[in-house]
């Protein structure tokens, strides 16, 4: 056969490959876009309005949003004094590694002082870790603050979801998107018109 | 639409024209055609208010989400709330209805269905037709009954819009049976906007019916294009390799 | 280091690794057997794209019966609602549904001309009758495969339809009933039925049917492909041991079979993309409706694939006598290589007797397929009572004609025209 009818030959061979790979690759894009949340998991996951007028202060509501159980804490006065006390203790007290919406990263990591809205999932596999809110508890060492403790594997978290050092679990609990419609509303999931 | 898609889809329906199963109509009255189209997003808007105003309170239309008519449609989230929605429901709910369906079926003898998919099993022809031959029959627990659903159970929900009318059975010069309806008394719309306002609540179930129809035939515009382009490479391919052979 | 150097390098590393394989795993001559070394006829004409396109559809239908699969619920209560969740709420859900419905109707239709295929030319005459048997028990999985998957979407008629086919094993004698009510589980079809009937669909016949085809191509490579002239290629063979009328399966067949798939996938598109429900042909407009136990709708018409048999039970004024007449218009297909006693392979050197016959068939075939989709009327009946005659006379009278026919001389070599 002839150079040019290589030539050709090799350049048909290319184009039709190329054609077919570039089908095969548009073919598989509603299948794997099939598994995105679909519009009925976007419906379920939708953001969840909390009413906190009556939530004491000191007090915790557990909320769940996209299958996640959300925490809303009311501080109270002793407990806000005790965020600054521990830094010296914390992993990450800036919370420069862990996960947050701007707004929040910030020494409460909320948006009002008082009310903390973080997700109770242990950043270090999953389990959700109980609120120990009774300070100087004999079990965890006498000094306690008064924070978070999880069953699992012992990690510590303080009162605004700061991981303690020397703890499993990486990074703090993570804050979801919120917002504030009013006093007494809180919109877990949508944080639209929300400034840091 | 592209005018090519549209020419695709004019091809596509020539095809099944030649064979088409009659759609099941009953009743042996001719159906109108409903002549609606599911690109004009004003006449969906006001099909979806009129399906709101006049339907949704025996009917649900349980697979229609509020948030994706609103998308589909161009109707913000205000207008969505404030005209289409009841004051409990969520946008990203559904349009479900209150009434329970024991209660529907003891009221009407059979609960009233569900919409969403009506246009499809039934086909538009026929709720466009059906929704305006209603006739006074006093026989009926309704008061009415209907030239294409003889016996219907659902009350002529229109007739303050459409007026009442009357059934008259007439000859023609074949001595075959002719029915037709004259009215009874003056509805609120005149015939012509009566029929537009039938339309537009058709096109909308039309479009509740396979609400991505539109997406689907532009696409299929681009497929048909690529397969274009890929399949003349490979027509080139093997007419190339195939001089080889002898 | 210079550019042919390092090719040397590259293809020794390259030989290296599939000596490596070879040594544990046939992959060589596997593809040496089956794709680069298998000759099959020049002078295939467009009847022989049917069986790769049986393979593409095959390949579809299970792509996006997995993807299905994962959003789908088997259950009376949930399934029709499943199948609207998969339409509207997930992404692109309502194409890979409409691409398994028309994949559905596709099969039918290029397993139909594929077997029309082996008909025209005598593809089931020796040695090749066990791939013919092997084919054939495809089809009735492809038939069990399909009718099970007509539950699942549960309306109307997914509903009544698999009543009547369900019901007519109740013309079992003795043990019908008993049958009837094993089958469905229950009393009636209900939540049970389709349960098992899911399970079928999507895991017991599509994995007898994947390996009925891999014994269909072992069988078709081992006898070797036949061809519109009907000739043994491997009779005249060149110094090389390669027929003089094969060409590799890759890349000549290969070149010319994706034109084939190109071509197919567009017609295919048109059906997805601008006609899915194809006039009530591919879904039935009274499936749009949910299951109801207490209403038949007017019309009860199987899809358009199963309405030839269809037409021949309605044809019979006996449940017993339909049903075996249904049955026997499949064995007769089986016994094809049997009946047939002409030593001639293809239609283009056999008599005017045959083709008269075959066509009469494919007629016969298409005009049961119409009446079985019409309301049973007495014209209907007359219609199809005549055409179920014409159906099964093909077959009994076959081993009489087909010894009384005068063929012409078939030639040495195959007719090839430049392969246009």
């Amino acid at each position: 056969m002839s150079e040019a009818g290589l030539n050709r030959r090799h350049l048909l061979t290319v184009a039709t490959s190329v054609a077919g790979a570039v089908g095969v690759g548009f073919a598989a894009v509603p299948f794997l876009a099939s598994w995105k949340p679909s519009a009925r998991a976007q419906a379920l996951g939708a953001p969840v309005e909390v009413d906190i007028s009556k939530l004491d202060a000191g007090v915790m509501v557990r909320v769940k949003w996209r299958g996640k159980p959300v925490w809303i804490l009311r501080r109270d006065a002793g407990m806000l004094e005790a965020l600054p006390a521990v830094v010296s203790e914390l992993s990450d007290p800036d919370s420069d590694k862990s996960e947050q919406p701007d707004y929040a990263k910030n020494a409460t990591r909320s948006i009002r002082p008082e009310v903390l809205v973080v997700i109770g999932n242990c950043t270090h596999l999953g389990c959700a870790p109980i609120e120990r809110f009774d300070v100087g508890a004999e079990d965890l060492g006498g000094d306690w603050p008064g924070g978070f403790f999880c069953p699992c594997h012992g990690s510590k978290f303080d009162l605004a979801g700061r991981v303690y050092a020397g703890v499993p679990a990486p990074t703090n609990l993570p804050i979801p998107p919120h917002r504030f419609i009013g006093d007494n509303l809180i919109l877990i999931g949508d944080d639209t018109g929300v400034s840091a | 639409m592209q005018p090519s898609a549209r020419l695709l889809s004019l091809i596509g329906a020539l095809l099944l024209l030649a064979a088409q199963p009659a759609m099941t109509a009953g009743g042996g009255y001719p159906l109108d055609s409903a002549n609606n189209d599911v690109g004009n997003i004003a006449s969906l808007q006001r099909g979806a208010r009129n399906f709101v105003n006049y339907c949704l309170g025996c009917h649900s239309a349980q697979y229609v989400r509020y948030n994706r008519l609103a998308s589909d449609l161009s109707i913000s989230e205000d207008q969505l709330v404030n005209n289409l929605m009841f004051a409990a429901e969520k946008p990203h709910e559904t349009m479900q209805i209150a009434m329970p369906a024991e209660d529907a079926a003891v009221w009407f003898g059979q609960p009233p269905p569900d919409l969403t998919l009506v246009s499809r099993s039934r086909g538009t022809d026929f709720l466009y037709t059906f929704l305006r031959t209603f006739y006074v029959d006093d026989s009926k627990p309704t008061g009415v009954n209907n030239l294409v659903l003889e016996g219907a159970s659902m009350p002529h929900v229109l007739w303050e819009l459409q007026g009442l009318q009357r059934k008259v059975v007439t000859k023609d010069e074949e001595d075959r049976e002719v029915v037709s309806l004259e009215p009874v008394t003056a509805g609120t719309l005149s015939p012509e906007e009566y029929d537009a306002f039938v339309r537009d609540l058709v096109n909308f179930l039309d479009y509740t019916g396979e609400p991505m129809q539109l997406e689907r035939q532009r696409l299929g515009f681009w497929v048909l294009l690529f397969l274009l382009v890929f399949g003349l490479f490979a027509y080139l391919l093997k007419v190339e390799i195939w001089k080889d052979v002898k | 280091m210079n550019a042919a150097r390092a090719e040397a390098v590259g293809g020794g590393r390259g030989t290296r690794f599939l000596n490596w394989i070879d040594a544990r795993f046939p992959f060589s001559k596997l593809m040496r057997e089956h794709v680069t070394e298998y000759y099959a006829s020049k002078n295939f004409n467009f009847w022989y794209v049917f069986g790769v396109l049986s393979m593409v559809v095959l390949v579809i239908q299970l792509v996006t019966g997995i993807f299905l699969t994962m959003s789908y619920k088997p259950s009376a209560a949930e399934a029709f609602a499943s199948v609207e969740y998969i339409m509207r709420d997930v992404e692109w859900g309502w194409l890979i549904r409409y691409m398994h419905s028309t994949g559905a109707s596709a099969f039918f239709i290029v397993v139909y001309l594929h077997m029309f295929r082996g008909m025209m030319y005598g593809s089931y005459k020796p040695p090749r009758e066990l791939l013919w048997i092997i084919g054939m028990l495809i089809y009735v999985a492809l038939m069990a495969e399909a009718f099970m998957g007509y539950l699942l979407p549960w309306g109307q008629m997914s509903y009544w339809g698999a009543q009547v086919i369900i019901s007519l094993f109740g013309a079992v004698p003795v043990v019908g009933d008993a049958l009837v009510e094993w089958i469905r589980g229950d009393y009636f079809i209900s939540d049970i039925t389709l349960n098992r009937f899911f399970a079928l669909h999507v895991i017991a016949v599509p994995l007898a049917l994947v390996m009925l085809v891999v014994v269909h191509i072992m069988a078709l490579h081992e006898t070797g492909s036949n061809n519109p002239d009907g000739i043994e290629i491997k009779q005249h063979k060149g110094p090389d041991g390669v027929p003089l009328d094969g060409v590799a399966f890759h890349p000549y067949h290969t070149s010319k079979d994706l034109v084939a798939i190109i071509v197919f996938l567009a017609a295919f598109s048109l059906v997805v993309f601008f006609a899915p429900e194809m006039g009530g042909f591919f879904l039935e407009h009274a499936n749009f409706e949910p299951a109801n136990a207490l209403k038949t709708p007017e019309l009860i018409a199987p899809v358009w694939y199963f309405t030839p048999f269809y037409a021949i039970l309605r044809a019979v004024p006996s449940k017993g006598g339909g049903a075996l007449l249904m049955a026997l218009a499949i064995v007769f297909l089986f016994l094809l290589p049997w009946l047939d006693r002409c030593k001639v392979r293809s239609i283009r050197y056999r008599g005017w007797i045959f083709k008269f016959a075959l066509g009469a068939f494919a007629i016969s075939f298409v005009a049961l397929g119409y009446l079985g989709l019409q309301k049973p009327t007495a014209g209907v009946e007359l219609g199809s009572r005549i055409f179920t005659f014409v159906y099964f006379a093909f077959f009994i009278f076959m081993p009489i004609y087909t010894r009384l026919e005068k063929t012409k001389p078939v030639p040495e070599r195959v007719v090839f025209d430049g392969g246009h």
